[in-house]
């Protein structure tokens, strides 16, 4: 019982992050109709404004000290971050360690401008093509964004820790009158689970009770009747693509203390998104939370030891097979509409 | 109406002689040529495979640094590192039989195919006489491969399993790197006397060959000084989340971790195990430990303050006081800044030793150089007095027991040196059942001719 509760808690964090990234792929193919390939590598950029942020508050000077030496033998050179010369060293270093959080700050103004910047000025001339068409553009963009964050970033993953405060584990055990130290669960995945209910739930509430979110979703259902009503859709459309990557960018930026954040992060957690999207509906958007959920937690449970001992492998094709049998019985996916992608 | 006199016999027949004619000229100019890429002209070029791209870059990118640094030394540039404390005194600085030494570089991406495609470019296209490099066993072992059948020499770069000089061991391949079993044998003393001899150990293993020996070679050291083996779970290399492997450790009444993981994956591992709050809790009224067999200061660098206190080994550590690994953190330093990683050491040092066995042999014939480089004894290279065994091309020396340092004070400063085990205690002989037992053989040496 315990395992199986420590499995389920395992997979909330991956299905927050799995949910996160989904939604953003629904909004813009129930938008615009634009499968993008891309929108893993947005979730990377996400976690490497977490990075930057970082980098940007550990900018140091450099300080000669005399009384130690480096490994050649030459004077020490110490590295003081500005931070901590201007405010001191404790409030300084507490600036620091809030890093991640601080990420969002910078995260929100680069996703949105990126997202802009993506969808006027490569996805827009691709509306018209077949989808075929918009997968390799946007698979392209995602390895010349990757590629970017390797020159700058180099290839091996980052440390970007959470805040000393979320450092620990929280012993969930006692609670449901476990032992203590059987069912543990870090902080920081807490925080990341609540974190991804409040943007999920920030977005579902802008689509609902908006004019704005109410255009989106009338031009969701009907693009054309909208445009005929003398409305702009098409700019409209272009903030929900900002919105939709400043989603996967939060997403990423907050991942970063559980997944040290490198290149490739973007296009591993893509394919599953994709499964996830496809899984909960096309163009559904609570399909794809409730399936970015579901899936994060099978995936969890398909890496029990004793799941693995009975059918080994299983951690690796679990989501694909949940995939297959749900198209099979469901070709809609789990909260899929009729005429969604069906044209 | 013409009648054909093509008949079916006839066109086999004709299609013998003409295949055998046309093959008399290569086989007259395979006859002619001594062995593959004999170097005319007055340079010879070296092929550096290492990975470039992917999880491994950073290891990849050191490398080629003490590759580089290597090149200049055996062409007199710089001070000559390494070159003035080695115990052989048959390079002088002026490039190796004459020839100056040019490299040329390719990109293995941590992937077998990859690195056999690069090899074989390197080989076919620009002429290299040696390969050297990497940061995988398991390209290791597909590019000592594809060296034997090609007739050039490998030097290995960082590979750690048995296999390589076990059962995949080849006559034209050399590791001067040590392996699982040497890191199993030089820790499990160490953590006798930190963790005593009542332990259950949970092991996670990368999912492959290197993963495979090292744990094999772990559970069969700490089993011998009494410890339990509890369980031993296969991870897919590259899983990035380690949590739903790492979960079911809290309950396994284990109270050491040992992480058979490397790069990334080593990184993300024990971050999370850390996360997890593994390191601070209490099982089986003692606390528990996390060891990480084989490390790295790249992988220390990037796991940052987890690593404080756990326990792993190293083929080397710029830490050393000897004159060898002075002279080479000195010329390695100064030039690029930073002190070099064990897998620049070895890359530099198996460098080195390809061409001092050249200039011994008095030939880049690979079968002379790997006769010269067979039993071959050597000092100054940093780890003490050194045997190249003649049975199975790997070097034995001592091995380095670390630990993370509690208070770094550079940031390269964060492992330190706890034991220098003797090479007396990481000897095994060459039929050892590990590495392959009675069966495995070296083979015949290949030059290509």
């Amino acid at each position: 019982m315990d395992a199986i509760i420590l499995q389920i808690l395992n997979g909330l964090d991956k299905g927050s992050a799995y949910a996160l990234i989904a939604l953003g792929l629904t909004l813009i193919f129930g938008t615009l109709g634009v499968v993008n390939f891309a929108h893993g590598a947005l979730f990377m950029i996400g976690a490497f404004c977490a990075v930057t942020m970082q980098r940007l508050l550990s900018l140091s000077y450099e300080e000669i000290d005399p009384t130690r030496t480096d490994f050649l033998g030459n004077p020490l050179k110490v590295e003081v971050p500005y931070v901590e010369h201007w405010f001191g060293p404790d409030l300084g270093g507490a600036i620091i360690d809030w890093s991640v959080p601080l990420g969002i700050l910078l995260a929100i103004p680069v996703m949105i401008g990126l997202g802009f910047a993506m969808e006027r000025g490569l996805i827009k001339h691709f509306y018209k093509r077949p989808h075929a068409d918009q997968i390799l553009v946007t698979f392209g963009l995602a390895i010349v964004l990757q590629e970017i964050i390797k020159y700058f970033f180099g290839a091996n993953p980052i440390q970007t820790g959470a805040p000393a405060a979320f450092s620990g584990s929280f012993d969930f055990g006692t609670l449901l009158g476990f032992d203590p130290n059987v069912i543990i669960y870090p902080y920081w995945r807490m925080v990341y689970f609540l974190f991804s209910l409040v943007i999920i739930g920030g977005v579902f509430a802008f689509l609902q009770f908006t004019t704005f979110g109410m255009v989106v979703r009338a031009g969701m259902a009907d693009r054309e009747t909208v445009g005929l009503l003398g409305i702009d859709i098409d700019r409209r459309f272009t903030l929900m693509f900002g919105l939709a990557a400043a989603v996967a960018g939060l997403a990423g930026v907050m991942y970063t203390p559980i997944l040290a954040p490198n290149y490739h992060m973007g296009m591993d957690f893509l394919v599953l998104s994709f499964v996830v999207v496809v899984v909960g509906g096309m163009g559904s958007l609570p399909g794809a939370v409730l399936a970015g959920f579901m899936l994060g937690i099978l995936q969890s449970f398909a890496s029990m030891n004793e799941v693995k001992s009975l059918i080994p492998g299983i951690d690796q094709v679990i989501i694909y097979l949940v995939a297959i049998v749900i198209l099979l019985t469901r070709p809609r996916g789990l909260m899929g509409r009729k005429g969604v992608m069906e044209d | 109406m013409t009648k054909s006199t093509l008949t079916r016999r006839g066109v086999i027949k004709t299609g013998a002689y003409a295949g055998a004619g046309l093959a008399l000229p290569t086989i007259f100019t395979s006859r002619a040529r001594a062995f593959t890429n004999a170097p005319s002209g007055n340079t010879v070029t070296f092929g550096f495979n290492v990975p470039q791209t992917g999880p491994y870059a950073d290891e990849g990118l050191d490398e080629l640094r003490a590759q580089e640094l290597a090149v200049e030394h055996l062409n007199g540039m710089g001070d000559g590192g390494m070159l003035n404390t080695f115990s052989s005194k048959a390079l002088d600085g002026t490039g190796i039989l004459g020839k100056q030494v040019e490299y040329v570089t390719g990109d293995t991406q941590t992937k077998s195919d990859a690195a056999r495609a690069s090899a074989k470019a390197m080989i076919e296209k620009d002429g290299v006489v040696m390969i050297n490099g990497g940061s995988s066993s398991g390209v290791a072992v597909a590019v000592q491969g594809l060296c034997q059948e090609a007739g050039i020499i490998f030097m290995a770069g960082l590979t750690h399993s048995n296999d390589t000089t076990g059962k995949d061991r080849k006559k034209n391949g050399f590791r001067h790197f040590f392996n699982a079993y040497m890191s199993g044998a030089a820790l499990a003393p160490v953590l006798e006397k930190a963790y005593g001899t009542d332990r259950r150990a949970y092991h996670l293993t990368a999912d492959y060959t290197w993963g495979y020996t090292q744990q094999e070679s772990i559970q069969a050291s700490t089993e011998a000084i009494g410890w339990e083996t509890v369980n031993n779970v296969l991870t897919p290399v590259g899983a990035g989340d380690f949590s739903s492997y790492i979960a079911p450790v809290l309950n396994s009444g284990a109270d050491v971790l040992v992480l058979n993981h490397y790069g990334g994956d080593m990184i993300n591992s024990i971050t999370q195990a850390v996360q997890f709050g593994l390191r601070d809790k209490q099982v089986n009224g003692k606390q528990f430990e996390i060891v990480v067999p084989l490390y790295s200061e790249l992988m220390a660098e990037g796991a940052g303050d987890n690593i404080k206190g756990v326990y792993g080994s190293m083929n080397w550590n710029w830490q050393l006081s000897d004159p060898g690994t002075k002279a080479f953190v000195k010329s390695f330093g100064e030039k690029y800044g930073r002190p070099p990683s064990n897998s620049a050491h070895t890359c530099y040092v198996q460098t080195l030793l390809y061409a001092d066995a050249v200039a011994r042999a008095g030939s880049f014939d690979p079968c002379a150089v790997a006769e010269a480089l067979e039993g071959f004894e050597f000092d100054g290279m940093g780890n003490g007095p050194v045997l190249y065994r003649a049975e199975d091309h790997q070097c034995f020396k001592d091995v380095l027991v670390m630990k993370g340092k509690d208070n770094p004070s550079t940031k390269y400063d964060i492992l330190e040196i706890v034991e220098v085990t003797p090479v007396d205690h990481v000897t095994y002989p060459p039929d050892h059942p590990m590495f392959g037992g009675a069966e495995a053989t070296l083979g015949q040496c290949n030059n290509g001719a």
